[in-house]
């Protein structure tokens, strides 16, 4: 396929990986935010293939590993009832909630269905308008525009039985968060190229000059990656932190203006709670009072109870690159994709679904 | 969840009010929905998510940064590389 196999080109590759180790001199920690990018690195092995010195830890780029386990216990309630169909992203339904998850509300009989675009939910409401239709809305930057153009097409219509229960969140306060924090150890970070095609990356000059750290926006595919670590190896090595982008092919740098527009007419920022990392000010999108009829959290009676997470889950130190998966005694063990005790294990972005599915659970048993 | 894959305009036509495209991606097709892409034309590439298309993609930058890419690969099996 054009634009992707030429980025998997083996023999670039290994130019790349050269050249990185011809000019490192020190050890360097980067951090690529987005799970996508995690994905690649294990799939293809990066992480092996690049020189000792440099260290990746993985962000907590993963919108189902963040989505709040009070979130989810919200969705399971609205999904269990009768006059509901329940339209969501198919990573969210074996996440665990405090009890239960989606796939065993399905199994008990509740209508839970899989889709591909918040649109099909839309047929979905348009075919049963004596079912209450909620989507579940969760993503980053990339995601907000579709399911926001989704709600604002529904309010068009006059469609009232779509609502959308959001659980959005934000790139740029989760690597401020990181940043801020005294256990901070990433140098460098990749930041995720599909999330700055939408929004550009004028926030990411901002944290850049304001923690002296380097950004590279990287795209998605093994010599992207390559390239931009190597990019951010050279700012380090000069003393440099600048912001660059690697994925020019798709990121300007205003990003998608019609995209922001509607992102803009639909949502508003809140504060949000990450699932692993706790509350970031600021950090979230939720729907703006004028699309209230089409807000779930609004329509219907939902209790609110703050959760915890299960004690043994290293998911919150795993998400901040503060652990790796395999540091975790659980990893592997009573901790699998089957049978997921935290949300990385889920998603197939997750990095420690990553890395057992890429057999790095071989190093540890 | 950000997954976004580069496909080609096949056809563009009106559905709904909205403008949506034919992609072809590696040989699958699929509906792809062009409100944030109002420049986009038959031919093009665009970067899809969840049914959207996120951007266009910039055939001249990618050309230009591939070709750099590909000296650099071409020396390194040569061994003509910079020590």
């Amino acid at each position: 396929m054009k634009y992707i196999d030429e980025y998997r080109d083996q023999r670039i590759a290994r130019a790349l990986v050269a050249d990185l180790a011809r000019r490192v001199t020190r050890p360097w920690v980067l951090m690529e935010i987005c799970g996508g990018q995690t994905h690649t690195l294990m799939r293809y092995g990066l992480d092996e293939l690049i020189p000792p010195q440099i260290s990746m830890v993985h962000g907590p780029g993963c919108p189902v590993c963040v989505t709040p386990l009070e979130m989810i216990d919200k969705a399971i309630q609205i999904a269990a009832r009768p006059e509901v169909i329940f339209v969501s992203y198919g990573d969210m339904l074996r996440v665990p909630g405090s009890r239960s998850d989606l796939f065993r509300v399905k199994a008990a009989g509740g209508d839970v269905r899989v889709v591909y675009s918040p649109t099909d939910a839309l047929k979905i409401a348009r075919a049963h308008p004596e079912r209450q239709v909620v989507f579940f809305g969760i993503g980053f930057e990339t995601t907000a525009p579709a399911n926001a153009m989704a709600v604002w097409q529904a309010r068009r219509d006059g469609l009232q039985n779509y609502s959308m229960l959001v659980s959005h969140v934000l790139v740029p306060p989760a690597i401020r968060l990181l940043l801020s924090s005294p256990q901070n150890r990433v140098q460098g970070f990749i930041a995720p190229g599909h999330v700055c095609t939408v929004m550009g990356y004028r926030e990411y000059e901002v944290l850049s000059r304001e923690f002296r750290v380097p950004i590279v926006v990287g795209g998605f595919e093994p010599i992207d990656l390559l390239e931009a670590i190597s990019m951010l190896v050279t700012q380090l090595e000069e003393g440099r932190a600048e912001v660059e982008n690697q994925y020019a092919r798709s990121v300007s740098y205003e990003g998608n203006l019609p995209a922001q527009a509607i992102m803009r007419e639909v949502f508003e920022v809140c504060d949000r709670k990450w699932r692993g990392v706790g509350p970031i000010p600021q950090s979230g999108l939720r729907l703006r009072p004028e699309f209230a009829a089409h807000d779930a959290e609004r329509i219907f009676k939902l209790e609110e109870a703050s959760v915890e997470e299960p004690g043994e889950c290293l998911s919150a130190q795993v998400l901040q690159g503060l652990k790796k998966p395999v540091d975790c005694p659980a990893f592997g063990r009573r901790c699998t994709p089957e049978s997921p005790l935290g949300a990385p294990m889920v998603s197939t972005e997750g990095a420690c679904a990553a890395y057992y599915q890429y057999r790095r659970h071989a190093l540890v048993s | 969840m950000c997954l976004a894959v580069p496909g080609k305009i096949l056809e563009i036509a009106e559905h709904d009010g909205n403008r949506t495209a034919r992609v072809e991606f590696g040989g699958i097709t699929r509906p792809v929905r062009l409100d944030f892409v109002p420049e986009a034309q038959v031919g093009d590439y665009v970067v899809t998510h969840v049914g959207f298309a996120i951007s266009r993609l910039d055939a001249e930058e990618a050309d230009r940064t591939l070709r750099m890419l590909e000296a650099m690969g071409l020396l390194e099996s040569e061994g003509l590389a910079a020590p």
